[in-house]
Order: structure tokens, then C-alpha cells, then sequence
């Protein structure tokens, strides 16, 4: 087996890697993804039924309020180092709900508070919710048009 | 002397050392072969950063102190660490009024730097040198990966930062001890692993070609050591190196330890074992060194490997060069 340079890998060893590399356990990834994300999504029900019976909330006011009391769970536990904790067990599960998208501004938020409010916690706050809003809003526009493109025919 | 490897005529002694480490560390199989263990990862400083300098100045401050010497016998100090610009090393070195050469090797700086200390010293430029590095887990991983709060969950073939610091003081003019008896500068090599997270995978070739080097320019047989110590090429990182090796006729696999496999008990969250410049530092200064104080082994070829990417290059999909330096260390 000759040494390779960058630009002439070594094929022959970059395929005994993945041979001998340990594979994710997909099955059991999946299962704990499904469980926990699951879980979540009943706190959120529940927190739904709950707020429907007692406060006699109703659509937008009732969908807002239960996602704030999610982002709000979310960052408390992250604050707490316990969001992260459950994210190596669910992996997928805790990061897909909205609670993932709070864990992901504030962990980041609460790393970079040692450069200063302005140039870590707020600059360095969307480090990786950034691209999620990125396209998630180009999407929306995009959905958007197409939507009033094909309500005038 | 050989076209990569330099043999020390006058034998540069390595008259102390001083190892800390991390909690993680100090609960880990070699816990108690460390100086000191530090109880929190903040060392009492209000960052990570300036945590890891304190612990790489406090290396350097008491290894001078164990070798029985003053700051001002050492005539340099060569140092470096994981961070962007050698932070660590750089602002410890201000503690000191002592020349400073920083070096970076990635996790292959410690023996990078026995080797370059060991040159100084064997050359007669230099009496006492003073070689330090370190690494911290919480730094590293902001740097290189997620902040630490973020719940993401690390890929199987993934290592974990060691959060530690090591010094060696190398002398000249002594007669009995650890001896440095060569060092063999190693090249750039890269197969083709562009996978971040499998850095054992990029480093074995480099260590692999290394050790082939050392062997055949020092025309002796991989039975000669008692231990082939590699830095931190995990646990799926050693079996690569293996491998590769005994395509080329080289088996170590009675005698080859790794660093970071040692380091930990190796279970779900550190996968593959330690990593980082800090992890042959404090294994190597305390555990292995210690073995040759009480005559246990007493020839020890010391292979630290580092990847030399940063997270730039693996955005914009570059593979990782890696390099791995090696010195040999023979009681006399």
C-alpha cells in the first residue's frame, strides 16, 4: 500500500476503515428517537387539553401558549444541563420538537456568555439555529407564493 | 543518523515531570497515577480557557520545582496546545521569564516536543528545557464541535477530549535515568479520511509510517521496545495502526499501548478513548515514566499522533493531514 497524497486517497484503506468502523445502532436510535420524541409531544397534548379545559383557550392563543411553555421547559432543562443529557439518549427524538430548537439557542447562548453579552451570547446565539430560521423562512415565502399563485386560478 | 530520525549522542535526561488532570480523568483507570486532579473543570477561573492555561502553567511550575531547579535554569520552554493561536501555552509562557518556542502538532505535540527539547539539549545549545502541553474537553469541543449543552449525540467512532496538562523538564549532563536516545520527525501523510469524528482513522497511517521510519533508520527490530506507546489513536485508531503495519511486515501488537485507550474505562460516552494533546501528555509523564523509574519496561518508543485539520477545512470538505513525531526513551 503506497502512500497517497490529498488529492490520490488511498481507496483500499478508506474502505477497510468503514469495514472495521462501528456502525450507529439504527434500530435502537430509532426506538429511543421515537419514545422520547413521543413523550414530548404528549407533554404537549396534555398541555393543550389542559390549557383548553381550564383557561378556555382556543386556536392561535391555545398553539402559542403551549409552544412558550415548551420553549420555556426546554431552556430551563438546558439551563439546568439536563436537555443535553437527554439528546445523547433520544438523539432525533429531543432535537426535531420545538424543545430541540430552544436547546440549540440556548446552549450556545450560555457557552459564548464568556465573550460578552453583545459579541458571544447574542452573535454567537444562533450558531446553530441560524441555517433552521434561514430556511424555514425562505421555505414559508416559498410555500407562500405558490399558494397565492394558485388561489388566482 | 538517519534522513528523519536523530540520535542523541549525549543522552538528554528527563529529569521530572508533572501531570494534571481532569475530574473525568482523575475517576478513570490511571487516576491515581496523576499528580493532581482537578475537582472542578474551571480550576477556580471564570472560563474554560483560562482554566487551561492556569493548568499548563501550574504543569510547567511545579515539573521545574520536581526537577529540584529554579525558573531561571531553564533556558527555554517549548509548548503548545489545541487551541486557535497556541492560546494556552502563549499566555502561560507570560508567567515565566523564560525564552518560548510554541509549537503546534495537534495531539502529537508532546513528543514533537520531547523530540525538538531533546535536540536542544543533546546539541549542547541548552541545559534544562522545559516541554508542556494540554488540552480541556470543554474548550476543544466549542471549538471544534457543539456548545456543551447543545443535546446532540456523538457518533460510535468518536473520542473524547482529554481534559489535562503535562510537563517534562529534559536535562543535560546527567548520567543515570529516563534517557532520550532519538527522535524520528515525522511527515504529513493523509489518506483520505475526511471524517472529523474518526480522527483515530486519519492518524493511524501517519503513526504507521512514523514507526516504519523509526525501525528501519535505527536498523532495529519492533522487539526492541518494551512498549510502543501511540498518543491518542483510540481504541479503532489502534487496530488501524495495526493493521497497516502488518501490511509492511511489522507486528506490534505484543507490545503497542495507545494513550487514549488507557485513559478511560471505555464506555458509552467516550467511545473510542481519549483524545488531545493533553491525553499523551499526562499518560506518558505519569504512568509509562513510571514504569521506567521502577525498571518494569525499560525501552519505550514514544509515537504521538496528531490531525491537523481545523473546523474550516473540514467545512469545506478537505480530508485531514495527519503527522505523528516519534522519540525513544531507553533507561540508562
Amino acid at each position: 500500500m503506497a502512500e497517497r497524497t490529498r488529492n490520490n486517497p488511498n481507496e483500499a484503506y478508506i474502505k477497510y476503515v468503514s469495514s472495521v468502523s462501528p456502525k450507529t445502532k439504527e434500530t435502537r436510535s430509532l426506538l429511543n428517537a421515537f419514545l422520547v420524541g413521543g413523550a414530548i409531544c404528549v407533554i404537549g397534548q396534555f398541555l393543550r387539553y389542559m390549557f383548553e379545559f381550564l383557561f378556555g383557550m382556543r386556536g392561535d392563543e391555545l398553539a402559542g401558549s403551549v409552544s412558550v411553555v415548551l420553549i420555556f421547559l426546554s431552556a430551563l432543562l438546558t439551563g439546568l444541563g439536563v436537555y443535553d443529557r437527554i439528546g445523547k439518549y433520544a438523539g432525533g427524538g429531543s432535537i426535531v420538537p420545538i424543545t430541540g430548537f430552544a436547546n440549540s439557542v440556548v446552549a450556545p447562548a450560555m457557552e459564548f456568555r464568556s465573550e460578552g453579552f453583545v459579541y458571544g451570547l447574542a452573535a454567537k446565539m444562533f450558531v446553530i439555529a441560524g441555517p433552521i430560521l434561514v430556511f424555514g423562512i425562505a421555505s414559508s415565502v416559498a410555500v407562500g407564493l405558490i399558494y397565492y399563485i394558485a388561489g388566482l386560478f | 543518523m538517519g534522513k528523519h530520525t536523530v540520535f542523541f549522542h549525549n543522552k538528554p535526561i528527563i529529569k521530572a515531570t508533572y501531570t494534571l488532570g481532569g475530574n473525568k480523568e482523575g475517576s478513570g483507570p490511571l487516576g491515581r497515577e496523576f499528580d493532581f486532579i482537578l475537582s472542578d473543570d474551571y480550576f477556580g477561573e471564570k472560563t474554560f480557557e483560562k482554566a487551561e492555561c492556569k493548568m499548563l502553567s501550574r504543569a510547567i511550575e511545579k515539573s521545574i520545582k520536581n526537577a529540584s531547579l529554579k525558573k531561571s535554569d531553564i533556558d527555554a520552554l517549548v509548548s503548545g496546545d489545541l487551541l486557535n493561536q497556541i492560546v494556552s501555552a502563549s499566555f502561560a509562557a507570560r508567567d515565566y521569564n523564560i525564552p518560548y518556542i510554541g509549537i503546534y502538532n495537534a495531539c502529537s505535540t508532546m513528543s514533537e516536543g520531547l523530540a525538538l527539547g531533546g535536540t536542544l539539549v543533546d546539541g549542547g545549545y541548552m541545559k534544562n528545557v522545559v516541554v508542556a502541553t494540554s488540552s480541556h474537553f470543554s474548550t476543544a469541543e466549542r471549538q471544534y464541535r457543539y456548545p456543551l449543552e447543545f443535546g446532540s449525540i456523538r457518533p460510535p467512532q468518536s473520542q473524547w477530549t482529554v481534559t489535562g496538562a503535562g510537563a517534562v523538564v529534559v536535562s543535560g549532563g546527567e548520567k543515570h535515568g529516563q534517557a532520550l536516545t532519538s527522535a524520528t520527525f515525522g511527515k504529513v501523510v493523509d489518506y483520505g479520511i475526511s471524517d472529523a469524528n474518526n480522527l483515530g482513522a486519519a492518524m493511524a497511517p501517519a503513526a504507521a509510517s512514523t514507526i516504519e521510519c523509526h525501525l528501519k533508520e535505527a536498523k532495529r527490530k519492533q522487539e526492541y521496545y518494551d512498549l510502543i506507546v501511540t498518543g491518542d489513536l483510540g481504541a479503532l485508531g489502534s487496530r488501524l495502526l495495526k493493521h497497516l503495519l502488518e501490511e509492511k511486515g511489522i507486528d506490534i501488537s505484543a507490545n503497542h499501548v495507545d494513550c487514549g485507550e488507557l485513559i478511560y474505562n471505555i464506555d458509552e460516552e467516550e467511545y473510542q478513548g481519549g483524545s488531545g494533546a493533553g491525553c499523551s501528555a499526562i499518560v506518558f509523564n505519569s504512568y509509562i515514566i513510571g514504569k521506567m523509574k521502577t525498571c518494569e519496561i525499560n525501552k519505550v518508543l514514544f509515537v504521538a499522533t496528531g490531525a491537523l485539520m481545523s473546523t474550516v477545512t473540514t467545512q469545506q470538505g478537505e480530508t485531514i493531514p495527519c503527522v505523528s513525531h516519534a522519540v525513544s526513551v531507553e533507561n540508562v
